[in-house]
């Protein structure tokens, strides 16, 4: 059958047309409005009301491959958090999230002129989970009697008053992986903090419930919510950039499955007919 | 002769691959420093991977194991300078066999630290069933711990806005439908999982709404996750153009 022909199409015809269309949508600039959603601006918003010098805590439980969604969240939230003159503690849960907690952590204090120890800490990688977060909540320096540096966690000025996890004002949480639901459990709903997080695109759906309930204040999720962060804190890099192709190849996946179901269900027709 | 082909397309393009980076080196466009040749090997590895989509090969293979390794050894370094050194290390084994030592060893920490050796021993024959005593404790603790903690946070709290009034003052009209759909829905699928009861009549309806609800979720989690896959691509591409190749700002 003629029609046939287009359901056995080479996959790798589909890849090339979709490389084609990221490369092109990234170097053809057009402009694509980016308004904020609900969840998004619920974090927003709490960031904003906060007074200055209060503790937000950002727990950075990614590595490099999620790197592509993750890193632009935490680089316009931390710029958030800086013009407002918040105190920042980092720390994360994975062995291969240092590098990039440091990067985004330094490269912004950089812009507003923040030292580290005094505006911002980070208190590195400790392994454990859920027994993590239960020790923080009674005793962060036992926790974490050293930061990512080597220093004594207890002499750092931007850590004066927080005993435990009971005196952080907002906990943000970016994860790849099951770690909002183990914050959610084993810190919010005992130590009783305002929780916020990031997530990838794929765990999106998973983290709606929580919103409902509102375990979560907010939720950014994928580039999507990293873009609308991005844009809401005035700091439009590479999220926003990257909504272009991403809206573009979305038209394209539609129009393959219009296609696909088309051809489809013409060549069962015919079948039906030649039979 | 296919193998043959393959060959040459592989070296044909790692020869490309170098030239162009001769080329980018040469007008400035890479730093010849440290940093520009970070820029090539990631580069050159982001293509490797992708080169899977065209078929199976040995650039592929070459990445996909330095990835393993990679990841393997700056796990064991990371876990050693944030842990070990500063939890066990330099409180416990250095006060015990350094005189030098000005703190006294925390003799606490040998107790999960014989533990976690204990966990080790399944690897001997004779000595494995000591490493029962540590899956008993990390049940046991894991368990009291969590079962009180999942039922409040995943159950309770879940509960909660299912049993929302669905005209409670300050609603409006549209939250009030909304607390219905979302009524509707939970009823509904937990009716399709009941298999104990024939889906006929009421039942088999309500079902049929479950199995909806159920279609609409896988819906919402494949377009979330074709969003999530274009992003590792759309960043991967934002690299070679911007770092890589200098043709974006």
């Amino acid at each position: 059958m003629a029609v046939e022909k287009y359901l056995r199409i080479d996959r790798r015809i589909i890849f090339a047309i979709i490389t084609v269309a990221v490369i092109a949508s990234l170097i053809v600039k057009f402009e694509l409005p980016i308004p904020a959603s609900e969840p998004v601006q619920g974090i927003y918003e709490k960031i904003d009301s906060l007074p200055q010098g209060s503790r937000v805590m950002i727990s950075f439980d990614y590595d490099p491959s999620s790197k592509e969604e993750l890193q632009p969240m935490a680089i316009a939230f931390l710029h958030h958090c800086f013009s407002k003159d918040l105190k920042v503690i980092g720390m994360t849960h994975y062995t291969g999230a240092p590098g990039l907690a440091d990067l985004a952590m330094n490269s912004v204090a950089k812009q507003y002129q923040k030292t580290y120890g005094e505006d911002y800490v980070f208190l590195g990688y400790k392994p454990g989970g859920a027994s993590l977060i239960i020790n923080m909540g009674e005793n962060l320096y036992t926790a974490f009697p050293k930061d990512f540096y080597g220093k004594d966690t207890a002499t750092l000025p931007a850590l004066q008053g927080v005993d435990s996890l009971r005196q952080i004002n907002y906990l943000f949480d970016l994860a790849a992986g099951t770690m909002i639901e183990t914050w959610l459990v084993y810190g919010k709903e005992k130590y009783k903090f305002e929780m916020g997080a990031g997530c990838t695109a794929v765990m999106g759906p998973d983290m709606y419930p929580f919103l409902q309930s509102k375990q979560l204040n907010g939720l950014l999720g994928g580039l999507k919510g990293a873009a609308e962060y991005e844009a809401l804190v005035n700091k439009k890099a590479n999220a926003v950039s990257g909504m272009r192709p991403q809206s573009v190849v979305h038209v394209i996946i539609i129009i393959f499955v219009i296609f696909g179901n088309v051809v489809f269900f013409i060549s069962k027709r015919s079948g039906v007919r030649n039979a | 002769m296919r193998r043959d082909t393959n060959f040459f397309i592989l070296i044909g393009t790692v020869g490309l691959f170098v030239l162009a980076n001769i080329i980018l080196m040469a007008f400035g466009k890479l730093p010849f420093s440290s940093d520009g040749f970070g820029i090539i090997l990631g580069a050159g590895i982001t293509l490797a991977i992708y080169s899977f989509l065209y078929q199976d090969n040995p650039a592929f293979k070459i990445a996909e194991n330095l990835y393993v390794g990679v990841s393997l050894g700056y796990t064991i370094i990371i876990t050693w300078f944030n842990f070990l050194k500063p939890d066990l290390y330099e409180p416990l084994i250095v006060p015990l066999f350094s005189s030098a030592a000005e703190k006294s060893p925390q003799y606490a920490l040998l107790c999960p630290s014989l533990l976690g050796l204990f966990m080790l021993l399944r690897f001997s024959r004779k000595l494995s069933w000591l490493s029962r005593w540590t899956f008993a404790f990390v049940v046991g603790l894991g368990a009291g711990i969590s079962i009180p903690r999942v039922i409040s946070a995943f159950i309770l709290q879940q509960i909660k806005p299912s049993l929302h009034p669905v005209f409670s003052g300050g609603e409006t009209f549209l939250s009030s439908i909304n607390t219905l759909i979302i009524l509707l829905g939970v009823i509904s699928v937990l009716i399709y999982f009941i298999f104990s009861v024939e889906h006929k009549g009421a039942i088999g309806k309500m079902s049929k709404i479950g199995i909806w609800f159920l279609m609409i979720s896988f819906g919402a989690s494949f377009g979330y996750t074709v969003m999530g896959r274009l992003s590792l691509l759309i960043g991967r591409i934002q690299f070679l153009l911007k770092d890589w190749l200098g043709i974006l700002q």
